[in-house]
């Protein structure tokens, strides 16, 4: 009996964030002012982040709360109020066949996901780290990290630091 | 009766949906900065999926790819946003249908 008020209580979370995160994203699409379109998507990251939180990761529903809702949509942020936005404000969404086309290709795209995961049960080898084990999520990433996945790690820093020069001397002001 | 828990159907169709709304937004809205947001968006939707398999697989590698996915990102916002900016100082817009040139 109390398990079935925790697997409830799961549902209930679940049901609820998917329903706000699609709300928020369809927000986000809509939306003729970028700063409102940024605030939407700090709130899609969020439920995303709660539905990490229900899948035994914590870990990575930090980092998302602090690197994508903090530091992606602050970036995001100054650059809208850097750049004087009014005359894209007016423009809007404008409805072309291009779009029109576009649009009803993602939702086929939509129904072919939904098809090739419902047809199929989940396959594949399960690996060593059941939910208990999943769950004390810093430590085994910290051991997965630095052993087998020490040199995309390496290579990630170098990108990293790639990335900030580039945006340094892109944005330098020429005299 | 016990209620069986969320399956991973379910998250795998929701993260699709997230996916195919940033792919719309990429493609029906002019403003670039919009189109950045909605890239966003649909790298947070094959995060989702990464980790719900991960989960469900009981494996650590979705986790470790979600983590290199969300630097790559972050590498992204810096190097974009700073892209945006440079091309509204030398041709004062950032609607992507006029800028159409790699050149000028």
């Amino acid at each position: 009996m109390v398990e079935n008020v925790g697997t409830l209580f799961q549902w209930l979370i679940f049901l609820g964030v998917a329903f706000v995160s699609i709300l928020a994203s369809l927000l986000v699409i809509t939306r003729k002012n970028p700063i409102h379109s940024a605030v939407f998507l700090v709130l899609t990251f969020l439920c995303v982040a709660v539905l990490y939180l229900l899948l035994y990761s914590q870990f990575i529903a930090i980092i998302q709360i602090i690197v994508y809702a903090g530091a992606i949509v602050t970036l995001i942020l100054f650059v809208i109020m850097l750049l004087d936005l009014e005359e894209e404000l007016r423009s809007g969404l404008k409805l072309l066949y291009s779009k029109v086309l576009g649009s009803a290709l993602a939702v086929l795209f939509l129904f072919a996901i939904i098809y090739s995961v419902a047809a199929m049960p989940l396959t594949g080898k399960l690996g060593p780290y059941p939910p208990g084990k999943l769950s004390q999520n810093v430590k085994t990433i910290g051991e997965v990290l630095f052993t087998r996945y020490l040199f995309p790690f390496e290579i990630v820093s170098v990108l990293l630091v790639a990335a900030i020069v580039g945006a340094v001397v892109l944005s330098k002001r020429k005299k | 009766m016990a209620i069986p828990s969320v399956p991973p159907v379910l998250f795998l169709i929701l993260s699709g949906i997230l996916f195919t709304i940033g792919v719309i937004g990429a493609l029906t809205r002019r403003n670039a900065i919009i189109v950045f947001i909605c890239i966003e968006m649909m790298l947070n939707a094959v995060n989702l999926t990464f980790i719900t398999l991960s989960r469900f697989l009981q494996s650590m590698d979705g986790v470790i790819f979600a983590f290199f996915v969300m630097a790559v990102a972050a590498a992204e916002a810096a190097v974009g946003l700073a892209i945006f900016v440079m091309i509204y100082r030398s041709r004062g817009t950032i609607n992507i249908d006029e800028i159409n040139l790699l050149k000028w």
